[in-house]
């Protein structure tokens, strides 16, 4: 369904771009408050133990240090994610889980100071056993984490659909394989920062680095022993997210408690060693799959295990360990899928959700055998996929609905676009590579973090008295992602305004509820909330113009922001007339021609008064009725299939990735600039991933690279050339039949880096990242054992 | 103890009295507001602190302000002229070379000093120039292909109308 639009689906510049090539876009560490301290936290430096004694003296004495909080002066109320698993303190009273756990807060006149007083809280340790790895966690007699936890597991998944012990008797080939990953960091360029303040009222003003102000303001109300409403949380500009922000820290609520105990706004900014630390990035993943084809590459079964190593805390772990299982439902029709997951706590720090969430080492799994099944019946992987793949209407066996789907248009996309049959038909070239996969992923979770019926987003477009303007209000997070320009966008689009009439201000508690940037659903979801609103503010001012002029409502509707009116304009000289005289002595004043958006919206609010337009978004029920059908649904899928050719250098093992080409169906894209800039970020983010990006710990359980020196992510060299097609479909449940593109687009990457590297070298890699080392050793085992099957 | 300087921060002379561990960063952030500049690592990991150094790029959390002393400072705030967007500027714009925003600043002069210093680099020499900024959100592709468009923008002012 192709439609003509004014705005939307062009290439317009972000409407914070200027703001941000200039230096005027303010980010938390540029916010300065009159009279402000700052905060600093200090962390346990062993993974496991007791707190046998606090000593604070030294630090309260240090000149300059204003107020110093150890776990006995803060409240000792848990918080989390999900509710069922509340497991965090601000400050650790008694125990210690991590290196890195938070033991004191304290605020002093600089920050050198506030380091410095940090550095002398003296803790005295009583050592326990620490558990640094799943598979040592789940033993039986391991050291126990949480008391919450028998066993240190924190969620566990047992879920099957349709009958796979029967599928198994007519499957022809079946493969069982085991891939295991390490911990990843969102390395966001903006560390995490927060400032606090308390208006002589008692109302505390949070501004902070985060994704997800509205969970914040609830967990600093619960926490903090305030009504929501005396909570505001603001978003600076932010300097990235991917996930790792998308929870309430103990950093930004020992600020508001530092703010609190000192009367003085207090700025914590973290180190990028204390972005690792903090942690909640990837999870380290041990996957088990067994898949099952018949000849003819029909699929018929998978039966899936994994093990998810979740650190400390649970943080987003529920939902992730769900959507490691529920998301490879999809986009092949799989009718019979069984999955056991266990979600375990060790001595580590938290994980929880990162781009893609916990279905991207699954993907790179699944996709894996895809090509490795597809090989054995000789069978190429694109015909493997196309044979099995879904389209708009289907419905997994877990009870994902395919609203659209434009799986295949993605699949043929890439593969004439890279010219993939050629480069196949030339053979195999040692050292040289080209591989594939696919992926899909939610627009929007299905349900809230907390259980509650609310709306997932408010919206309200408010038309500027004077007329002209229009104003979006929405709590949506921007963190990079472009989430204002989208909002920007449907409204002026459903105004039929140029995009330079609209101003979003967003991020904010205080303008709307919006449960933020996570899951891929802003667009979707606030989108259609902005919609609604505009199209409210649209049919006000069709009434008014309508009563005026005795005409019917809908014939009025603007165009570039200007009216367009089926019948004669009669009315437009009256209004264009009062519009003039209101204004003399201004100059460029519309004079003749259609009468302009400016004039009939301040028209209308003189008619009418004050005009908004209020929207809000919440899914349909959704999912099945099966324990845990919740996670994974979602009122839209977006999805994606990616090629990547490599050069993989036999005698080092060092793999150099020459293009990726990827095709993305994101519904009707909204801004086609940023549609490919988040594919582009999706796959240079995979691509570290499969490459180079693992937190090392040593045997104590301390982080051995908390930098980017030592963590490596992909750089200017060694991004290759990134190609993004954009599929246009359209989306039912979307505004204008929008969908994501936010995560959808890493899932393809590592699985189609990997296949590349086997048709490079013949060896299967199963384990990330896909080091010089481990893709050396698995092409030595190679030889040691023939060519992998 | 702190000393006093002179430098000049995007053409304006500045005299201020630093102490001797203040960092160049410090010093535009905090003493003169100039809060473009960004802290990414502050371990001269990332390049999102990039500014120029007499023309050349320098992450600024490595350099002591006392280093600057005599020399010529420009910052992101000093590449737009009387409210118009330098050409630079104006490429990252309109190729969505920015996303989060936060290496953005780090980004231009790194590719300022290239284009200063080569009017039309290939891609190869534009990756190479700014392969000390780290950027998570683009993946680099629209950075490269606004420091490419710059490139154009700005041999075709110089050829004229
Ligand atoms: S802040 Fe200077 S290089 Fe990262
Ligand atoms: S735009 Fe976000 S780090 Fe580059």
């Amino acid at each position: 369904m192709k439609r003509d639009f004014q705005v939307l689906g062009g290439r317009a510049p972000r409407v914070d771009a200027g703001d941000k090539v200039t230096g005027q876009a303010l980010y938390a560490a540029d916010l300065k408050r009159p009279g402000m301290l700052f905060g600093a936290l200090a962390h346990s430096p062993v993974a496991h133990a007791r707190i046998v004694g606090v000593n604070a003296d030294r630090a309260r004495s240090l000149p300059g240090v204003k107020a110093v909080l150890l776990g006995a002066d803060v409240p000792q109320v848990r918080f989390g994610v999900s509710p069922a698993r509340y497991d965090e303190t601000v400050l650790a009273l008694d125990r210690v889980r991590y290196a890195g756990d938070e033991v004191a807060a304290v605020a002093a006149v600089d920050p050198d100071t506030a380091l410095a007083a940090a550095g002398l809280v003296e803790v005295e340790y009583e050592e326990l056993p620490a558990v640094l790895d799943a598979s040592a966690a789940l033993l039986p007699g391991a050291p126990q984490i949480h008391d919450m936890y028998p066993g240190n597991i924190c969620a566990e998944v047992h879920q099957e659909f349709g009958d796979v012990a029967q599928a198994r008797a007519q499957a022809e080939v079946v493969r069982r394989d085991v891939f295991t990953s390490k911990m990843q960091s969102g390395a966001f360029l903006e560390p995490q920062c927060a400032l606090a303040e308390f208006d002589h009222a008692g109302r505390l003003t949070l501004w902070s680095a985060t994704q997800t102000p509205h969970y914040v303001q609830r967990t600093l109300a619960m926490v903090l022993g305030l009504p929501e409403h005396r909570v505001r949380v603001v978003m600076p500009r932010v300097g990235g997210g991917f996930g790792p922000k998308a929870s309430a820290s103990s950093m930004e609520i020992a600020t508001c408690l530092l703010a609190r105990a000192t009367g003085k706004p207090v700025k914590t900014l973290f180190s990028r060693e204390q972005v690792f630390l903090h942690g909640r990035g990837r999870h380290q993943f041990r996957h088990e799959m067994e898949t099952g084809i018949r000849r003819d590459g029909t699929l018929v079964f998978l039966e899936h295990r994994a093990i998810l190593d979740g650190g400390a805390f649970a943080s987003f772990g529920i939902a992730t360990v769900y959507y490691a299982g529920s998301l490879l439902a999809g986009p092949y029709r799989l009718p019979n899928m069984k999955y056991d997951g266990w979600r375990v706590v060790t001595n580590k720090p938290a994980c929880g959700a990162q781009r893609g969430h916990g279905a991207v080492h699954a993907r790179a799994l699944f996709e894996q055998q895809l090509d490795l099944l597809a090989e054995e019946i000789g069978m190429d992987p694109f015909e493997l996929r196309l044979k099995n793949v879904m389209q708009a209407g289907d419905v997994t066996c877990n009870e994902l609905n395919m609203s659209s789907l434009g799986m295949r248009e993605c699949l043929e996309a890439v593969r004439s676009d890279c010219g993939w049959d050629e480069k196949r038909r030339q053979g195999r070239r040692p050292g040289r590579g080209i591989g594939m996969a696919c992926g899909f992923f939610v627009s929007g979770a299905g349900y809230p973090i907390y259980r509650s019926r609310t709306p997932h987003c408010t919206v309200r477009v408010r038309l500027d008295e004077n007329g002209g303007g229009v104003q979006v209000l929405s709590g949506a997070a921007e963190i990079g992602q472009g989430s204002d320009t989208m909002l920007a966008t449907i409204t002026a689009e459903a105004l039929g305004i140029p995009l330079d009439h609209v101003t979003v201000r967003s991020g904010d508690t205080d303008l709307a509820l919006d449960l933020g940037a996570y899951s891929s659903r802003t667009t979707l979801m606030t989108g259609s909330a902005a919609k609604e609103a505009a199209e409210s503010v649209l049919r006000q001012i069709q009434e008014a113009l309508a009563r005026a002029t005795g005409e019917p409502a809908g014939d009025f509707s603007f165009v570039r922001g200007l009216l367009h009116l089926r019948g004669l304009p009669h009315c437009v000289e009256a209004i264009r007339a009062e519009f003039q005289k209101e204004r003399r002595g201004y100059s460029g004043l519309p004079a003749e021609g259609p009468l302009t958006f400016r004039e009939a919206s301040r028209f209308a609010f003189l008619e009418r008064g004050l005009i908004t337009g209020a929207g809000q978004y919440r899914p349909p029920p959704l999912g099945g009725g099966f324990k845990g059908a919740a996670v994974g649904t979602s009122p839209a899928y977006g999805c994606s299939a990616q090629v990547a050719e490599v050069e993989v250098d036999l005698e080092t093992g060092q793999v150099k990735v020459l293009r990726i080409t990827g095709a993305h169906d994101c519904g009707q894209a909204v801004n086609r600039t940023q549609v490919e800039g988040q594919m582009h970020g999706s796959m240079s983010m995979g691509l570290g991933e499969a490459l180079t990006e693992q937190v090392l710990f040593d045997a104590r359980g301390r982080i051995l690279n908390p930098n980017f020196s030592d963590y490596k992510i992909p750089t200017a060299l060694d991004a290759p050339e990134l190609r993004a097609l954009i599929v246009d479909s359209h989306e039912p449940n979307g505004p204008f039949g929008a969908k994501e593109v936010g995560e959808g687009g890493i899932m393809p990457t590592i699985p189609a880096v990997l296949n590349a590297i086997r048709d490079a070298t013949g060896a299967v890699i199963d384990e990330l990242p896909a080091t010089p080392e481990r893709v050396l050793a698995a092409i030595r085992k190679l030889g040691r054992h023939g060519p992998a099957r | 103890m702190k000393r006093l300087i002179r430098l000049r921060v995007n053409g304006e002379p500045v005299e201020t009295a630093v102490p001797a561990n203040r960092t160049l960063l410090e010093l535009l952030r905090d003493d003169l507001g100039l809060t473009g500049a960004k802290e990414g690592c502050g371990e001269g990991d990332c390049g999102a602190c990039t500014v120029l150094l007499d023309g050349l790029p320098v992450s600024s959390c490595l350099v002591l302000a006392l280093q600057a002393e005599g020399r010529e400072v420009l910052t992101v705030e000093g590449l737009a002229q009387d409210g118009q967007l330098d050409l630079l500027q104006q490429a990252f714009v309109e190729e969505g070379g920015v996303q989060c925003g936060f290496c953005t600043p780090g980004m231009l002069l790194a590719a300022k000093s290239l284009l200063d210093a080569k009017p039309n680099p290939s891609e190869a020499e534009i990756r190479a120039a700014i392969s000390g900024n780290l950027c998570r959100c683009t993946g680099y592709q629209k950075i490269v292909e606004s420091v490419r468009r710059a490139a154009d923008l700005r041999r075709a002012a110089r050829r004229g109308p």
